[in-house]
């Protein structure tokens, strides 16, 4: 199934959780926040929630700014 | 404010602590510093680290950004070093549908329920978009968030940010990054005098007399990124800014003199020699 991280169509295999796909764009263990589809999926709930194709998943984090 | 429009020891009561120290209270939290920095524009982290702790801050803005797999250090770890509390902003948000996904993301990221809400009208003058500004804000404030605005020198837009429940309003004196200082101090004046929260001067500022010329103006306390993190020396810069900011906030509880048209001797005439 084709999911878009961060803007990029991606391959990924069915059943990928959003924990899956967050540990391809980053490793930190906190700072980082998930949402799917515009919703804000809970770092609880990562593992427990499956994407779906043409899913589109946005991975933030604090960067330098205002 | 009330009528104190000569800045006679008169203090925002949404903005000051009423237990003598002067501290600057937002939304029931105390601040000792009354200088919000952002961290946007600052060369390497290291200048950046310097910067903030020459100014003081206790409470600094990050924005949120998509994670970058190569980017080298975290400005989270910078604040963490330097225990200085993130204050999120949702920069380059466009309306306010952007503007509150950002925000519940950065309450997610961080932890924090406070935001400082930016919802810009184009890119070019960086300006905020009235309308969709309080569209964000009042949704953000019914999901329970501490609400921050950027927004224009406009008192009646000031008035309806606070109406519908921001923790404070933050006018700007210029255009974001333009060093312009306060285009107009009337209007900022006018936002001080009607409002029951504080008020914080946010962007536009250049130097330090600007920063204090805030605070003398009668605002709680002053944002500020640019002018400090791309002065020439940043550090300098930033404790400039910490100087000025006090220095204000001291001449306005002091009472500044009226204007006069004429001279007023302060020495006696009486007893001069003939």
């Amino acid at each position: 199934m084709q999911v878009i991280v961060n803007g990029q169509p991606r391959e990924l295999p069915e059943g990928t959780t959003v924990a899956d796909a967050v540990a391809t764009v980053t490793a930190a263990g906190s700072g980082v926040a998930a949402a799917v589809n515009d919703e804000v999926v809970r770092r609880a709930d990562w593992a427990a929630t499956t994407l779906r194709d043409a899913d589109r998943l946005e991975v933030l984090t604090a960067v330098q700014g205002g | 404010m009330g009528d104190d429009r000569n800045g006679t020891g008169g203090t925002n009561p949404g903005g000051t602590d009423p237990g003598g120290t002067d501290a600057l209270v937002i939304a029931g939290r105390e601040f000792g510093s009354r200088l919000i920095m952002g961290t946007g524009g600052a060369p390497s982290m290291h200048v950046l680290k310097e910067a903030l702790v020459a100014s003081g801050t206790e409470l600094t803005t990050v924005a949120m950004r998509r994670v970058d797999p190569a980017a080298r250090g975290s400005v989270l770890d910078v604040l963490r070093e330097c225990d200085i509390a993130v204050l999120p902003n949702t920069a380059g948000c466009f309306t306010a549908g952007e503007a509150v996904l950002t925000a519940k993301l950065a309450r997610e990221a961080l932890g924090t329920d406070w935001v400082k809400l930016e919802v810009i009208a184009d890119e070019h003058t960086l300006l905020p978009d009235p309308i969709e500004l309080v569209d964000a804000a009042e949704q953000l404030v019914a999901d329970g968030f501490t609400v921050l605005p950027y927004t224009n020198d406009d008192p009646v837009l000031a008035r309806r940010l606070e109406q519908v429940g921001c923790a404070a309003v933050m006018p700007l004196g210029s255009p974001i990054g333009s060093g312009l200082g306060i285009r107009n101090p009337h209007n900022i004046e006018l936002i001080v005098e009607r409002a029951n929260v504080p008020v914080i001067l946010d962007a536009g500022l250049g130097t330090a007399s600007d920063a204090a010329l805030a605070m003398e103006l009668g605002c709680d306390a002053v944002l500020l990124a640019t002018a400090v993190t791309r002065a020439r020396h940043p550090a300098r810069m930033a404790a400039a800014m910490r100087h000025a900011v006090e220095g204000g906030r001291l001449a306005r509880l002091a009472g500044r003199i009226p204007r006069r048209r004429y001279a007023q001797a302060s020495s006696p005439f009486e007893g001069i020699a003939t």
